[in-house]
């Protein structure tokens, strides 16, 4: 598949790396030669120097034959323009970075009218994960599949908490088969466990299952947070705004800290609900002043990575319910982890899955159609929802007796709107969904690829 | 440095060059001839090294340039190295010194001979002599990077831009392996057509399997001691000559013209002056020596073989170009520096080089004139890169120190000064003959074992324009980080 990337800036760069990692044909197009460069030396793709709106450009990097055309230039007039000229030269498909909520609002308009694929808002996306960790705290991370029937939530295991030392075997009989854990993370090393594994404390583990399940299920190991209820939020930009709105909209009480008043002013337009505070966010006599103790979720989103460290190191430390920081160099990663910083969000990687989730089911030609696609632990697993259209030579048959690859997990059935979290007994059958977990390096595409031939 | 990938990227090399070895080795078993066991230990320790190395993929597969640049350099010595062996196993060239002179000049396409009687080679030693050529030619490591399993090397860009020739190496499509494969194919398609074509005016299989092995890497080794001239036919010539400087055009403009941008490829200004200077060469020539022939088409077929010969850097002689005028020798000599295109299998400085470097010159005279003018250089109608041209000014200055410091060592050697002179010339530009000692009628076997070592680095900077090789021997390359 021809993809063509415009503009290679953070998401750009992520998104090359994924796609041509995933195998496609990629041709990259910024007008920074300095840039493809650097991109043509560390990624197998070729590299073309110059505006992505310019018609000639555009048709030197073949958008006449390409499949797909992502535009995530800093402008999104750039973007809009850009994908609106691929179209017009033969590109089949456009997606648009567009973060300017003035365009987001006519989002219809740009996908309807204008023939836009795909319009992703990196702020948006941030905010809409951020807002769903808020309302389910005992996670560090949580998604979501089939409408949102399936959690898949990420913990880490504390030291002497109760799972540490149990077999999962043991486990499920407990919860009496209510949830599943799917993939477990212990050092460097990804597992996909079976039945007799052991957990350990600091395993970091994805657990499937409906959200009463796992509330319960966190309840009984005694790590049930309860839903944040006054959030503050350190930095006023556009993932405040769009987050803040969210929780307003469902009765949370937000404060937010920005240090510019121009910002404060606006912001405190927009958001009647919300108390806005101009001071600044970093300073600890403002943070106690404002009262950081006495709230339930604390989250930094200022325009500083290392000052979002801080604040959230700070927060930990008093022990608020839940921290959460945005960190923008993918570098800093490792060492924030390491730190301890466990909530960690970063609106390049959620906007390249999005793009990446649209890629991969764009190219699934089988007859079972992906619906959702999750990357988890560090995109070394993925989870994957299919829904099954017809029967096939899979259903209808014990999973015990499918031969599927090693490896490779299926997480949860959902029939008629109930969740099964399937057993060897279970089976598969027409119009069900089921949710696969996999290791990436498998890159499955379409669920045929799960079963051995 | 990534010792583990250099070393399983040699490897690779090590299992190709075993295939490949195996073809000359079913000549020789077809032919029942005594250089089967040569060959055979030859596949052997190639496998051996091959199996060693090149299965198992490393944890970490990162190549910088750096690497690149040894992967290359270290590839081509070690290949050269080894290739030399069923040569000197099987006893048809005894010195291993000339064995190793003899692979390097076919590795690298020069052409240049130890070998006093070609005939009395056996044929599948012969066979291996001219196929070097031809997977020299395209370049073994960018033939790895074909058959390269897809999410392995996403950083080979290095490789290849140390592997192809030319001051700037890009890919033709997104992915290295199918840029890999697409060069294979038109390389593969055009050898395939001088097959027919050569078969077809006469030529027996084997000669015209060889020699079409020898044009497309623009190498020059012929199975005959007279070289072409032992065909004297002038179909035979005639094809041949188009075909040398069909494989002395950048393969992306085949390409090009292959995706039906046939007006885009006819456009590049690299092709024009490419064209233009083996033309007006020829004329010049065919003007110049005509009191020698009987008419001037005579004159004109043996000019612009010669001509199409020595700027391809193939080397296949048909006319003992030394009984020529001075002015004719001299225009040969200019034109072994100029060398073919960029990104085709020929040696030299390379037309764009050239190009650049005249570019550069008439800017620097302008601006003595005027100096607050300013004159953005470009080449194929875009802006040139000032890194690219920082590059060919270094390209230049390393090649006149090795050209240099060549003459210098060979003087050790007594002979005349011509003949050494054109000697470093002819192997640094992958050519092959020269003039004097090392003329067109004569060989290099003459020559001490030292200066045979000292040729076949010269060729292997030569065809590898100098940076891997240079690297290979500086210290800093193997120093940590």
């Amino acid at each position: 598949m021809q993809i063509i990337i415009v503009g290679d800036g953070k998401v750009g760069m992520t998104l090359t790396e994924y796609l041509s990692l995933e195998g496609y044909d990629i041709t990259v197009i910024d007008n920074n030669p300095k840039v493809i460069n650097t991109v043509v030396a560390t990624y197998d793709v070729i590299g073309i120097s110059g505006n992505g709106a310019n018609y000639d450009v555009l048709t030197e990097a073949g958008a006449a034959k390409a499949d797909l055309l992502i535009a995530a230039t800093s402008s999104d007039e750039l973007n809009i323009l850009s994908c609106l000229m691929a179209k017009k030269i033969g590109t089949k498909h456009t997606i648009a970075r567009v973060r300017n909520p003035e365009y987001a609002q006519q989002l219809v308009f740009l996908r309807e009218e204008l023939g836009l694929s795909m319009v992703v808002n990196p702020e948006f996306e941030a905010a809409r994960e951020i807002s769903r960790i808020l309302r389910f705290p005992s996670a560090i991370k949580i998604d979501y599949f089939s409408k949102g029937r399936v959690d898949l939530a990420e913990i880490k295991l504390p030291e002497n908490g109760y799972l540490a030392g149990k077999r999962l075997s043991d486990l499920y009989k407990i919860c009496r088969d209510k949830i599943l854990i799917c993939a477990v993370q212990r050092g460097e090393e990804v597992i996909i466990p079976d039945g007799q594994f052991l957990l350990a404390a600091g395993d970091k583990i994805h657990i499937t299952g409906s959200h009463s399940a796992l509330a319960s299920f966190f309840k009984a190991i005694g790590m049930f947070k309860e839903k944040s209820k006054h959030v503050l939020i350190i930095g006023g930009g556009m993932i405040a705004f769009y987050l803040a709105r969210q929780l307003t909209d469902i009765g949370v009480d937000v404060k937010i800290i920005e240090q510019k008043e121009e910002r404060c002013m606006a912001l405190s337009e927009a958001l009647p609900k919300a108390t806005i505070i101009c001071g600044d966010g970093t300073d600890q006599a403002t943070l106690l002043e404002e009262g950081i103790e006495n709230s339930d979720a604390c989250v930094a989103l200022t325009g500083i990575d290392e000052e979002n460290i801080i604040i959230s190191l700070y927060g930990q430390g008093l022990g608020i319910g839940k921290v959460i920081a945005k960190i923008d160099r993918i570098s800093f990663m490792d060492m924030v982890e390491s730190v301890g910083i466990e909530s960690i969000i970063s609106p390049k990687y959620i906007t390249a899955n999005r793009i990446v989730r649209y890629v991969r089911a764009m190219q699934n030609s089988g007859e079972s159609s992906m619906k959702t696609l999750y990357k988890i632990v560090n995109n070394q697993v993925e989870a994957l929802e299919f829904s099954i259209p017809q029967d096939s030579f899979y259903t209808n048959i014990p999973l015990k007796d499918l031969n599927t690859k090693k490896g490779i997990l299926i997480a949860a059935i959902i029939r008629h709107g109930r969740l099964i979290i399937p057993s060897g007994q279970d089976h598969i059958e027409a119009k069900d969904s089921i949710i696969v977990v996999a290791a990436a390096r498998d890159r499955i595409t379409n669920l045929e690829d799960i079963f051995n031939r | 440095m990534n010792y583990k990938m250099v070393a399983h990227l040699i490897g690779r090399i090590m299992l190709v060059m075993a295939i490949f070895m195996c073809l000359p080795l079913l000549i020789a078993v077809i032919k029942q001839e005594d250089t089967i066991s040569g060959f055979l230990i030859s596949i052997g320790v190639h496998a051996g090294i091959g199996l060693l190395f090149g299965l198992k993929r490393p944890n970490h597969t990162e190549l910088y340039a750096k690497e690149g640049a040894v992967v290359v350099g270290l590839g081509w010595l070690i290949t050269s190295l080894l290739g030399a062996l069923p040569f000197y196993i099987s006893g048809e060239i005894p010195s291993y010194i000339n064995a190793f002179f003899e692979t390097v000049s076919g590795f690298t396409t020069t052409g240049a001979s130890i070998l006093r009687n070609i005939e009395g080679l056996s044929q599948s030693a012969l066979f291996w002599r001219s196929f070097t050529h031809w997977i020299g030619g395209m370049g073994v490591l960018v033939f790895v990077l074909a058959i390269m399993p897809k999410s392995h090397a996403s950083q080979s860009i290095h490789i290849m831009r140390a592997e192809s020739p030319g001051p700037q190496v890009g890919k033709l499509v997104s992915r290295m392996r199918n840029t890999a494969r697409i060069l294979y194919g038109i390389y593969i398609a055009l050898t395939l057509l001088e097959i027919l074509s050569l078969k077809l005016v006469g030529m027996p299989w084997f000669d015209s399997v060889l020699h079409s092995f020898a044009t497309a890497g623009t190498g020059g080794f012929s199975i005959k001691n007279a070289s072409i001239a032992a065909y004297d036919s002038a179909s035979v010539d005639l094809i041949i000559s188009v075909f040398m400087t069909l494989f002395g055009i950048n393969f992306s403009l085949f390409y090009l013209i292959l995706t039906g941008n046939i007006l885009q490829a006819l456009k590049s200004e690299e092709l024009h002056w490419y064209l233009g200077i083996i033309a007006t060469a020829t004329l010049l020539i065919s003007l110049n020596i005509l009191p020698q022939y009987q008419t001037f088409l005579e004159a004109l077929r043996y000019a612009f073989f010669q001509v199409a010969s020595i700027t391809t850097t193939t080397g296949f002689i048909t006319a003992d170009y030394e009984a020529w005028p001075i002015f004719s020798q001299s225009i040969l000599i200019l034109l072994m520096f100029f060398g073919a295109c960029a990104g085709s299998t020929g040696g030299g400085i390379k037309v764009s080089r050239i190009l650049i470097l005249g570019k550069v010159a008439f800017r620097e005279l302008r601006q003595q004139l005027r100096p607050r003018s300013v004159t953005a250089l470009k080449l194929e109608g875009k802006q040139l890169d000032s890194g690219v041209v920082a590059g060919v000014m270094a390209y230049m200055s390393i090649y006149t120190f090795i050209i240099v410091i060549s003459i210098i060592l060979l003087g050790l050697d007594d002979f005349s000064y011509t003949s050494n002179f054109s000697a470093v010339i002819t192997c640094v530009n992958n050519v092959g003959p020269g003039l004097g000692a090392v003329g067109p009628s004569r060989n290099f076997a003459l020559y001490s074992d030292f200066s045979k070592i000292i040729l076949s680095i010269d060729m292997l900077a030569g065809r590898l324009e100098l940076i891997p090789i240079v690297m290979l021997l500086s210290p800093a390359t193997w120093k940590r980080r």
